[in-house]
């Protein structure tokens, strides 16, 4: 499924947050979202999964304005997972996977033997086979977060959001988690915090600065050491990684010399 | 199972053997769940029945279902009449209403209670905190004390109070809406806010009544109580409460979803502006009905629906039902006690469902396998 976003511009308390944004997922793409803290991912993809309203613009999947379709119709197209908030009372697993059904459901309508296999699979996709009775609560970061891909997934639906799921995990939750995702081959737009983990997993990034797209392209047409320099206020080098082939981003600050200033850096190889 | 593959993105296969397990573990909990709903229905006609054999006389068992029995059209012919007329007035008219009332208003409560703690995602909620209480509390002290709505005969105190419910609800829906959204804080903030306005009103009511035995009156009101049931009162809530369960049972996906959070209720497919405004308008009615034929009946609303997650977990397809059955039967035993524990006097129903009920709920805080709501609790 693909997803265009034309022009968009969301307000919020008469503050311009996002200024006529347009960009475009590919089926079957993974696309990233990189922007500094401020910059507007957040509201870009709340707008586009249709939290906020946007003031001008139009965002549409496979060329059908989102804002035509149903809530329901919304949610067999589109999945999101965003950063995990808490509940105010306690859900089994399979409870939490299986609310991933509801767009498929009429009132009233049961669980179906169906929707029990859906979530089996999922669970055992995002490696958690045998978590289905635990409850909710007592999960790790890593694998509250997992939970929520497995919903994500049993609602089949052929866009996915990710935003900003990784943010709170260690490295290697980070890695699984964007493995999984990677995997399903399903188009996903992601807001993604870590460069490195950006420019290793997406085919696309686009990157956002106060409320605009300021540039776009494949990892290493977007990843470069004067944007990062420009947008992110950081100095680094940007290298390939010896074993995977993606751009390998190490930041230097003044503090990690002994003693020493910028002006003493090191040669390095400009991306 | 072929349709299966196709229809998954995935590589995994289910083989018979897993189906199997996968339809009995289904079964099993549909089991467990069914015997649970039937020693409830169990229990909460034992608690009628020996609620109404208690009393300043008291009747025995057999008596109670002989008399209900020759109610019932085509059976009461093969019932024996071996009762006194005078025992058959108590039961009938006096004793059989109130246990239904209490049996309705426990039930109505309590999934009121589970409702609005999923609106306002708070655990602290109970069926009084968009103001239904307080409001109904000023229409029915303005009856008692100065004989407001003298119009409307015996029905001016429940009216009053219904009204008063309705008005108080409705200020607070308006104050909550912003650009026809209702942020969850801002409900519970403007249903304090409203409430402490009318609570002073019916304050300022009560302390200016001409009689002594009006503020006792008005103070006994808001303390709630079923004395002084009849048939005749018993239609309204009732067929509120059917409509109530009816609706919220309807409603049990979008309230488990609304539990997560709602702008990932959103996301799976809720229209959370619309469903929160029906939830709310549903709740305010239900409450409106109960507290104007029982007055404001604390307490129940917050604790039953704990004490059910705390068997069934939150699934409101289980909390719903188990709640409303919990909830009848609490309000039947409460008023047993309030009835017999001062006798010949009563003590306002009130009174006793805090005082029972408190000791419980702090028993129940200090376990630790119930989070209260604290995501993360243990």
């Amino acid at each position: 499924m693909k997803l265009t976003v034309d022009q968009l511009s969301t307000t919020i308390e008469q503050k311009s947050i996002i200024d006529q944004i347009t960009m475009f997922v590919e089926s079957g793409q993974f696309v990233g979202i990189i922007g500094p803290n401020g910059s507007g991912k957040s509201t870009l993809l709340k707008t586009i999964y249709r939290i906020l309203r946007p003031n001008a613009g139009l965002v549409s999947l496979n060329n059908e304005d989102i804002l035509k379709f149903s809530h329901k119709e919304f949610a067999r197209s589109m999945a999101v997972v965003a950063q995990e908030g808490s509940a105010p009372f306690d859900f089994t697993v399979e409870e939490i996977v299986l609310m991933g059904r509801s767009p498929h459901k009429r009132f009233f309508e049961r669980d179906t033997l169906e929707d029990a296999y859906f979530t089996r699979t999922a669970l055992v996709k995002v490696g958690l086979e045998g978590y289905s009775d635990r409850s909710f609560s007592t999960l790790s970061g890593g694998e509250k977060q997992r939970v929520l891909i497995a919903r994500a997934l049993v609602q089949k639906a052929s866009f996915l959001i990710l935003d900003e799921p990784t943010n709170h995990l260690d490295i290697h939750h980070q890695l699984h988690i964007l493995d999984i995702i990677r995997k399903l081959g399903v188009s996903t737009l992601a807001a993604i915090h870590d460069l490195n983990l950006a420019a290793a997993y997406c085919d696309v990034i686009y990157v956002i600065n106060e409320g605009e797209i300021v540039k776009h392209g494949t990892p290493s047409e977007v990843v470069t050491r004067s944007m990062l320099k420009e947008i992110f206020k950081v100095d680094c080098t940007v290298t390939t990684h010896p074993i995977t082939g993606k751009l390998q981003i190490s930041y230097v600050s003044e503090g990690m010399y002994k003693g020493s200033t910028l002006s003493q850096t090191p040669d390095t190889t400009v991306g | 199972m072929e349709s299966l593959r196709k229809n998954d993105v995935g590589d995994l296969l289910f083989n018979e053997e897993e189906k199997n397990r996968e339809d009995r573990g289904r079964k099993a909990k549909a089991k467990v769940y069914q015997v649970l709903l039937a020693t409830l229905i169990l229990l909460l006609l034992f608690s009628m029945t020996v609620s109404i054999m208690l009393g300043p006389i008291s009747i025995s068992p057999f008596t109670v279902w002989k008399i209900a029995l020759s109610k019932v059209p085509f059976i009461e012919n093969l019932i024996i009449q071996d009762w006194a007329k005078a025992q058959e007035q108590i039961i009938w008219e006096i004793r059989f209403p109130r246990v239904i009332l209490g049996a309705v208003v426990g039930a109505g409560l309590a999934i009121v209670g589970v409702a609005i703690q999923a609106l306002v995602r708070n655990s602290l909620a109970d069926p009084f905190i968009l103001g239904v209480s307080s409001g109904a509390s000023v229409g029915a002290t303005l009856v008692i004390i100065f004989g407001a709505f003298k119009l409307f005969g015996q029905y001016a105190l429940s009216l009053a109070a219904f009204l008063g419910a309705m008005i108080s609800v409705f200020l607070v829906f308006l104050v909550a809406q912003v650009n026809g959204r209702i942020s969850t804080v801002r409900l519970l903030l403007s249903g304090i806010a409203i409430s402490m306005m009318l609570s002073a009103m019916t304050s300022y009511i009560v302390i200016s009544a001409p009689r002594e035995e009006g503020m006792r009156d008005a103070l006994f009101w808001m303390m709630g109580s079923l004395a002084g049931a009849k048939w005749e009162q018993l239609s309204i809530p009732f067929f509120s409460l059917l409509m109530g369960i009816g609706l919220l049972l309807f409603f049990a996906r979008p309230l488990n979803l609304l539990l997560i959070g709602e702008q990932t209720a959103s996301t799976l497919g809720l229209n959370i502006d619309i469903f929160k405004k029906i939830l709310m308008l549903v709740t305010a009615l239900l409450t409106g009905v109960l507290v104007a034929v029982s007055g404001a009946i604390g307490f129940i609303g917050l604790m039953v629906p704990h004490v059910v997650r705390l068997f069934v977990g939150s699934d409101h397809r289980y909390v719903l039902p188990v709640s409303a059955l919990i909830g009848a039967i609490f309000l039947i035993w409460a008023d047993v006690v309030a009835r017999i524990i001062v006798a010949p006097q009563e003590l306002p129903i009130g009174i006793v469902t805090a005082l029972c009920g408190g000791p419980f709920f702090i028993w129940l805080l200090r376990r630790n396998s119930y989070s209260f709501g604290e995501g993360d609790g243990k």
